[in-house]
């Protein structure tokens, strides 16, 4: 299990760098979805199921939505 | 230029000592010192079913022991949603030059 | 977006999102989840609608007026609670000792107010997210 855990936190770095590098701001923003899809099943994997299920419904859900509504009344590129 | 640049590097690496020595100096999570070690905690899971009904302990953390930080939390989210529809809200032009004017 | 399967899916499926959302903030003190998370649920079927059926239509089902009730609702039911408790036990927010049912650990109906504060919980964590999200795409009228 430790070592499971240690493969998502390896993978949450490269997506937060991944994002970082992204110039088309809508892929930055599907990255981030799948960086807190993974941080919520961190969590699951840490024993706190209260934290997962608001982490998958805010963060993965509303968090993106938001982001794509904004986008969608500025530019695409940065 | 040179010496401001040195004076510079020496400051924030003294200051990062200083800052890694206090860490170092912290109180570990299992010993006696912390402060984070008291009864609290064991009488949450003791007797959070007992006193609230409620079986989940989180729930009734958030929603009896601490219930006034939750409403601070809720606070928070009425807080922003004023701000962004006063910003954001769309009125049509004459409206808006109406409320110029006055 | 005029496709016929995403709206016959969508149709299907939002009424079951619903439901979960509901179920969710309702065992808030049972089993894991609670206020936040179900009333984001709920939010998020709206903005589906939204998105599939477009913003007026939507407007429809979620005024503005609603809108309003809805995040001062929230809120005021949660301070209500507490004044009871004032009222009763002679502080704020107080539970069990206000005199609400603690019934048996582990059913539905226990925890005293802790489902009604999870209930007002949800009602403003909707709202705040469909009406940010209304907000947000509206397109403005020249």
């Amino acid at each position: 299990m430790v070592w499971l855990n240690a493969l998502i936190v390896v993978f949450l770095i490269v997506c937060a760098i991944a994002v970082e590098r992204t110039k088309d701001l809508v892929s930055a923003v599907v990255i981030l979805s799948a960086y807190t899809l993974m941080m919520s099943v961190l969590w699951l994997m840490l024993h706190t199921p209260d934290v997962a299920l608001t982490e998958a419904a805010i963060g993965a859900g509303v968090t993106c939505i938001l982001f794509l509504a904004v986008i969608s009344r500025t530019e695409r590129y940065e | 230029m040179m010496m401001k640049r040195v004076l510079t590097l020496v400051l924030f690496l003294s200051l990062f000592g200083l800052l890694a020595h206090n860490v170092m100096e912290m109180p570990g999570k299992f010993t006696v010192d912390a402060p984070a070690y008291n009864d609290t905690t064991q009488h949450y899971l003791d007797n959070a079913p007992s006193e609230t009904g409620a079986i989940n302990v989180v729930g009734a953390i958030l929603a009896d022991y601490r219930a006034f930080d939750t409403l601070g939390e809720t606070i928070v989210l009425f807080t922003s949603i004023v701000a962004v529809a006063s910003i954001l809200k769309v009125t049509d032009k004459k409206t808006r030059e109406e409320s110029h004017d006055e | 977006m005029n496709d016929i399967i995403v709206k016959t899916v969508a149709r299907i499926l939002i009424p079951f999102i619903q439901l979960y959302g509901i179920f969710i903030m309702l065992h808030g003190h049972v089993s894991p989840g609670g206020g936040f998370a179900g009333g984001a649920m709920i939010g998020t079927s709206f903005v589906l609608y939204t998105l599939v059926f477009g913003i007026d239509k939507s407007k429809k089902k979620f005024s503005e007026r609603v809108s309003e009730y809805a995040e001062s609702g929230g809120i005021l039911l949660y301070i209500a609670l507490g004044l009871i408790g004032i009222i009763m036990a002679g502080s704020f927010l107080t539970n069990i000792d206000a005199g609400f049912p603690k019934g048996t650990p582990g059913s539905m109906f226990s925890g005293g107010m802790i489902p009604l504060l999870m209930i007002g919980i949800g009602i403003k964590v909707a709202s705040t997210f469909i009406t940010l999200f209304h907000t947000l795409i509206e397109e403005e009228e020249a």
